[in-house]
C-alpha cells in the first residue's frame, strides 16, 4: 500500500504540475530574517451526506473543497493567505500576501525531510467504502427499528454523513508530511408523542473508520435503540430542580464537562496571552486527589485522534491534570514556541483557509475505583445526569455551563424520577475540586463532539468515568 | 473619519460571470435528464487583522468561493457542491448531483417553487459599500481601538481589537428561468480587553458591524465602551436560587425573538418538533407585540429581494397585536404542511420588533427599563444552548447585574435563567426602543416578569 504522503502529492500536488521539491521556492519566497516559521497546508476535502426524514431517503448531497493555507510568522505576527488553486503562481502569490508582515529581505528554510508517523486510522474513503445502495438499506433499516420499538415514536430523521480528508504540510522547519483522514458518522433523532406532549431523542456516533465498522459491530443500530430510549424517558420527565446539590454524573459522554470546564483554559493560546482562568497556575492543585485528565489524540479510529496535527507534529497523549495537579498545556507550533514549550500535537485548523490553533482532540478523565451504584447510593438529594448537549465557556472567569437531556433525581440514595433537561453551570478551577467519589467505569464518548473556537469547528472526543461532584449549581425551574 | 472607497469595482462583471456558469449549469442538468435544476454561486473577499498589546497578531487574506447545485429528477433529488469553481469541479459537480439522485426515493413535496413566485423587479437596496483599507490603515484602526479601551485604568490585559472588510456576491439561478443577482459588503470592528487579575478576571468586548464603513462610530468609543462593559463586571458574584422579574439586554433579546423565529419555522413544524404546533392565528406574546419583517430595509443586514429559492420577498407581520400572523416556511415545508411558501427559503430577512408594553409606554432606554421592574436581574450574557424547541423548556447560564430600587446594585455571575418559552413570551410586559442595529433581528431590551434564576 503507498504512504500517505505518496497518495497525497498523487493527488494534491500532481494534478497542478507541483512536486515536493517546487515547495523549496515557496519558502524561499515566503522567508526573511525576521521570519520565524512557515507553513503550507494543502487539503483535498470530500464529504457526503444521506438523510432519511419521514420514511423517505429524501436528500443526498456531496462536496469537494481543496485548497493551500500560506502561513509566515515572525515573532507574535502571523501573516495567512489561502488559494484555492493548487498551482505554482497562486502558491507564490500567496507566499507574497503572508509574508507582508515581515521586513523585506531573504532567507531560507530547512531542507524538507519527511516524516513518518504511525497510522491510527485506514487512509481508505469511506465515501467509496460502501456502495449508496447500503447506505439507502441502513438508513431505511434504522427508521424502520425505531418505529417498530414503540407506537409513539412519530417522527424519525436519520443521517449517515463521511468526510475523506488529506492533507500534507511542508514547514520551514523542515517538516513534511502527510495524512488521509477518514470520519464516519451516523445521527438518529426521533420525536415521541404522548397525549399531546412531545419530547425527542437523539443518539448517534462515529469515528475514523469506515460506515461498515459502525453498521457490523451494531452500534449504528444501538443508536437507534437509544434515541428511542431517550425520548420516551423523557415524556415522564419532571421538572428539573433549581439551586445547589450533589451532582452525579454518568459515564462518557457527560466528559464534555472536562472540555468545557478545564480543557479551553488549559490550550497554549490563551495562557501565553494570560487571558485564561488557569494563566500562571502550573503546578497548582486545581482538582480533587486522584484526578487525573488527559487529552489523548492517539486513540486507533477515535473521531478526535490524528496521525499527525495539522502542523505535522505526531499526536501525543498530553496529561493535563495529574493527581489533582495541573501538569502541562495543549500547544501548536506558535504559543509553543512563544513559550519556550515543546508542541504536543494540538495544532489543528477547520480547513486550509483556516489559521491552525491549540486544540483538544480526545479529552479525557481517567478512572477511579468506586461502583458507580456506590457513588449513587451516597447522595442524598441530587442530580444523575447521563446524557448532555452542549456546553460552552468564558476562559477568562472560568465559568461554564453544559446542558442535561437526560438527567434523574436522586433521592435517599435511589434514583427516582427523570427530570426536564437543564443547565449546570461552575468555574473551571472550582469544579474538580469538588470531584469527590470516582467510579472505575471509564468510557469514551461515542463520537459525535464538535468543538467550536474562534469560528473554527474541528471533531473531538471525550470520556469519564461516573464522578460525584459536591454542590453544583443545577439551573431548573423547580425551588 | 477619512474611508477607503473604491469607486471603480469589478463586481458586476464578475456577477454576470456567475449567471452565465449558473445557466449553463442548468442547460447542462436538463441535457443529463434533470426535470428541474437549482445553482448558487457565490464569491467572498476580506481582509482581516488583529491587533494585540499594541501588534500585530495576524493578517488574514480571505478569498472563498462556492457553488452549489441542486439537482430533482423528477421528485427526486440530488445535491453537490464545491468550493472552486474550476470546469474540471463544475463538471465533477454535475455529475455527482445526478449520481446521488439515482438513489434518493421520490418526495411529493421536493422540487423548485412555484415559477409564478419568482421575483421579477430588483430594485437596489442599497447594500453594496466597498472598503479596502491597505494593511497598514487596518492595523492603524486596530491600533487605535485597542489603544483607547487600554487607556482605562481597570483594563490589566487584552485580547485584542480586529477590523475586518469584505464583501459577497451571489447568483441564484434555476430552471424556471429565474436569476437573480446579490452583492453586499460587510465591515466589522470589534475588541475584548480584561480587567482584574487572577480569581477575579473578567472579559468583555464590543463591536460595530456595517454595511458601510461610514456607519461606524469613532473607533476609539468602541475601546472605550468594551473597557467600561468589562469594569462593570468586577467583583462579580453569584446569589441566592430565587424567582425574579428579568431584563434581557437587547444584545441578547434577539435570541429570545430567535427562539420564536425556531418554533414557527416549517421545519420545526412539519416534525412536529415545536412548542408552537398549530399557533397560528392564536396568541403567543402580549397584546402589545408586534414583529414584522422588513426583508427590503435599505443597508439592512439580510435585507434581499428574492429569498433562497428566488421567491419574491415582501414586508409582511409575522406577529401582530401577540397573535402569531403566519409561519416561516419555504416550498418544502410549506408543501409538507399543506400551505403556501413565505418566502422564507433561507431564514427570516430582518425582523422588526415594535417597543411597547403592557402598561404604560415602552422605555426609551435600557435604565428606564431597570427603572420600571425596580428589583430584578439584567442579562447581558447567556452561555451554553440549554433551549428546547420541541418543549420550550429554556435554561441558559447567564451573567449580568442585579438590579435594586431600579439602579444596578452589582454585577452577578455563574448563575442560570430557566422558564419555558411559551410561558415566558406570554409574560412579556415590556420591549424597550433601545434597538441593537447589530443583527437581522432589531429589538430592544425585553422584560419577561418571572423566571427562575439559579445560584446559590
Amino acid at each position: 500500500m503507498d504512504s500517505p504522503l505518496t497518495l497525497v502529492e498523487r493527488n494534491l500536488l500532481a494534478p497542478g504540475g507541483l512536486s515536493t521539491h517546487d515547495l523549496d521556492r515557496v519558502f524561499t519566497r515566503v522567508m526573511a530574517p525576521s521570519i520565524d516559521a512557515a507553513d503550507l497546508y494543502f487539503q483535498h476535502s470530500r464529504s457526503e451526506s444521506w438523510v432519511l426524514e419521514d420514511g423517505i431517503v429524501r436528500d443526498g448531497s456531496h462536496s469537494i473543497e481543496q485548497g493551500v493555507g500560506v502561513r509566515a510568522v515572525s515573532g507574535e505576527k502571523t501573516g495567512f493567505a489561502y488559494s484555492d488553486d493548487i498551482v505554482l503562481p497562486q502558491l507564490l502569490e500567496a507566499a507574497g500576501a503572508a509574508r507582508a508582515i515581515a521586513e523585506s529581505g531573504h532567507g531560507a528554510g530547512k531542507p524538507l525531510a519527511v516524516r513518518d508517523a504511525r497510522a491510527l486510522y485506514p487512509a481508505d474513503d469511506p465515501i467509496d467504502g460502501l456502495d449508496n445502495a447500503a447506505k439507502i438499506a441502513l438508513l431505511r433499516e434504522l427508521d424502520a427499528l425505531a418505529r417498530s420499538l414503540d407506537p409513539r415514536i412519530k417522527q424519525v430523521i436519520v443521517s449517515v454523513n463521511a468526510t475523506h480528508d488529506s492533507v500534507l504540510v511542508a514547514a520551514a522547519d523542515g517538516t513534511l508530511a502527510a495524512d488521509v483522514r477518514p470520519l464516519t458518522r451516523v445521527n438518529v433523532q426521533v420525536i415521541a408523542e404522548q397525549n399531546g406532549r412531545r419530547e425527542s431523542g437523539h443518539s448517534g456516533g462515529g469515528g475514523r473508520c469506515a460506515y461498515r465498522d459502525l453498521i457490523d459491530s451494531g452500534r449504528a443500530h444501538a443508536w437507534a435503540r437509544e434515541a428511542v430510549r431517550q425520548a420516551l424517558v423523557n415524556l415522564d420527565a419532571v421538572d428539573a430542580p433549581a439551586g445547589t446539590m450533589d451532582v452525579v454524573l454518568g459515564p462518557g459522554w457527560p466528559g464534555v464537562l472536562l472540555h468545557e470546564a478545564i480543557g479551553h483554559g488549559l490550550e497554549g493560546d490563551f495562557n501565553r496571552k494570560g487571558t485564561s482562568a488557569f494563566a500562571g497556575r502550573m503546578g497548582d492543585k486545581v482538582a480533587a486527589d486522584g484526578v487525573t485528565v488527559v487529552d489523548d489524540g492517539t486513540l486507533p479510529g477515535r473521531r478526535g485522534s490524528l496521525s499527525i496535527d495539522d502542523e505535522g507534529t505526531p499526536t501525543h497523549c498530553t496529561t493535563l491534570i495529574e493527581n489533582g495537579r495541573l501538569v502541562g498545556y495543549m500547544q501548536d507550533k506558535h504559543n509553543a514556541r512563544l513559550m519556550g514549550m515543546v508542541p504536543t500535537g494540538n495544532g489543528r485548523r477547520e480547513s486550509f483557509a483556516h489559521l491552525p490553533m491549540p486544540r483538544m482532540t480526545n479529552t479525557y478523565m481517567l478512572a477511579g475505583e468506586r461502583d458507580p451504584q456506590e457513588i449513587i447510593a451516597s447522595v442524598e438529594r441530587g442530580l444523575y445526569a447521563v446524557n448532555f448537549g452542549g456546553g460552552q465557556v468564558d476562559i477568562t472567569n472560568g465559568k461554564f455551563v453544559f446542558s442535561a437531556n437526560e438527567a434523574y433525581l436522586i433521592e435517599h440514595g435511589k434514583i427516582t424520577r427523570p427530570v426536564k433537561g437543564a443547565t449546570l453551570i461552575g468555574s473551571g478551577p472550582d469544579v474538580l475540586t469538588r470531584v469527590s467519589m470516582l467510579g472505575n467505569d471509564l468510557k469514551l464518548d461515542e463520537g459525535v463532539g464538535v468543538c467550536g473556537k474562534d469560528g473554527q469547528s474541528v471533531p473531538v472526543g471525550v470520556g469519564m468515568p461516573t464522578a460525584k461532584i459536591t454542590a453544583m449549581t443545577v439551573g431548573g425551574t423547580s425551588a | 473619519m477619512d474611508t477607503d472607497i473604491v469607486t471603480a469595482d469589478a463586481s458586476l462583471a464578475e456577477l454576470d460571470r456567475l449567471a452565465e456558469l449558473a445557466e449553463d449549469v442548468i442547460r447542462r442538468t436538463r441535457a443529463a435528464g434533470a426535470s428541474q435544476a437549482e445553482v448558487s454561486a457565490s464569491v467572498g473577499t476580506g481582509l482581516a487583522v488583529n491587533v494585540r498589546m499594541g501588534e500585530v497578531e495576524t493578517v488574514e487574506r480571505n478569498r472563498d468561493r462556492g457553488f452549489g447545485l441542486t439537482v430533482y429528477f423528477d421528485q427526486r433529488k440530488g445535491s453537490a457542491s464545491t468550493a472552486d469553481l474550476k470546469p474540471a469541479s463544475i463538471e465533477a459537480t454535475i455529475a455527482q448531483a445526478c449520481a446521488i439522485a439515482r438513489y434518493t426515493e421520490p418526495d411529493p413535496c421536493a422540487g423548485l417553487a412555484d415559477a409564478a413566485l419568482m421575483q421579477k423587479d430588483f430594485p437596489d437596496l442599497d447594500l453594496w459599500h466597498p472598503w479596502e483599507p491597505d494593511v497598514e490603515r487596518a492595523i492603524g484602526i486596530g491600533r487605535e481601538v485597542e489603544a483607547a479601551g487600554r487607556d482605562h485604568d481597570a483594563v490589566t490585559n487584552s485580547e485584542g481589537a480586529s477590523v475586518q472588510c469584505g464583501g459577497g456576491l451571489g447568483v441564484y439561478a434555476n430552471s424556471h428561468g429565474f436569476i437573480g443577482r446579490e452583492r453586499g459588503t460587510h465591515h466589522s470592528v470589534s475588541c475584548s480587553l480584561i480587567v482584574g487579575k487572577g480569581d477575579a478576571m473578567q472579559r468583555d468586548g464590543w463591536y460595530e458591524y456595517v454595511r458601510d464603513a461610514k456607519e461606524f462610530p469613532a473607533f476609539d468609543s468602541i475601546g472605550r465602551k468594551a473597557a467600561e462593559r468589562a469594569a462593570a463586571r468586577l467583583g462579580a458574584r453569584r446569589f441566592s436560587t430565587r424567582d425574579c422579574p428579568v431584563v434581557f439586554a437587547p444584545e441578547v433579546a434577539r435570541s429570545l425573538v430567535g427562539h420564536l423565529v425556531s418554533a414557527v419555522s416549517g421545519g420545526s413544524l412539519y416534525r412536529r418538533a415545536s412548542f408552537l404546533l398549530d399557533h397560528a392565528g392564536k396568541p403567543v406574546l402580549p397584546a402589545f407585540v408586534n414583529i414584522s419583517e422588513q426583508p427590503r430595509l435599505p443597508r439592512g443586514h439580510v435585507s434581499t429581494t428574492f429569498d433562497a429559492e428566488g421567491v419574491a420577498t415582501r414586508e409582511s407581520a409575522l406577529v401582530a397585536g401577540g397573535v402569531l400572523q403566519r409561519y416561516v416556511l419555504g416550498s418544502y415545508s410549506a408543501r409538507k404542511l399543506g400551505l403556501a411558501t413565505t418566502g422564507n427559503a433561507g431564514g427570516v430577512h430582518n425582523l422588526v420588533v415594535a417597543p411597547g408594553a403592557r402598561e404604560g409606554d415602552a422605555p426609551q432606554t435600557l435604565d428606564a427599563m431597570l427603572r420600571a421592574i425596580g428589583t430584578g436581574l439584567l442579562v447581558t450574557e447567556l452561555i451554553g444552548q440549554g433551549v428546547s424547541i420541541v418543549t420550550g423548556d429554556y435554561s441558559r447560564g447567564a451573567a449580568g447585574f442585579w438590579i435594586e430600587n431600579g439602579e444596578i446594585a452589582y454585577p452577578v455571575q455563574e448563575i442560570t435563567i430557566a422558564g419555558n418559552l411559551r410561558d415566558m413570551f406570554m409574560d412579556v410586559l415590556a420591549i424597550g426602543s433601545d434597538v441593537d442595529p447589530r443583527a437581522s433581528i432589531l429589538t430592544g431590551s425585553i422584560l419577561v416578569g418571572k423566571m427562575t434564576v439559579a445560584g446559590e
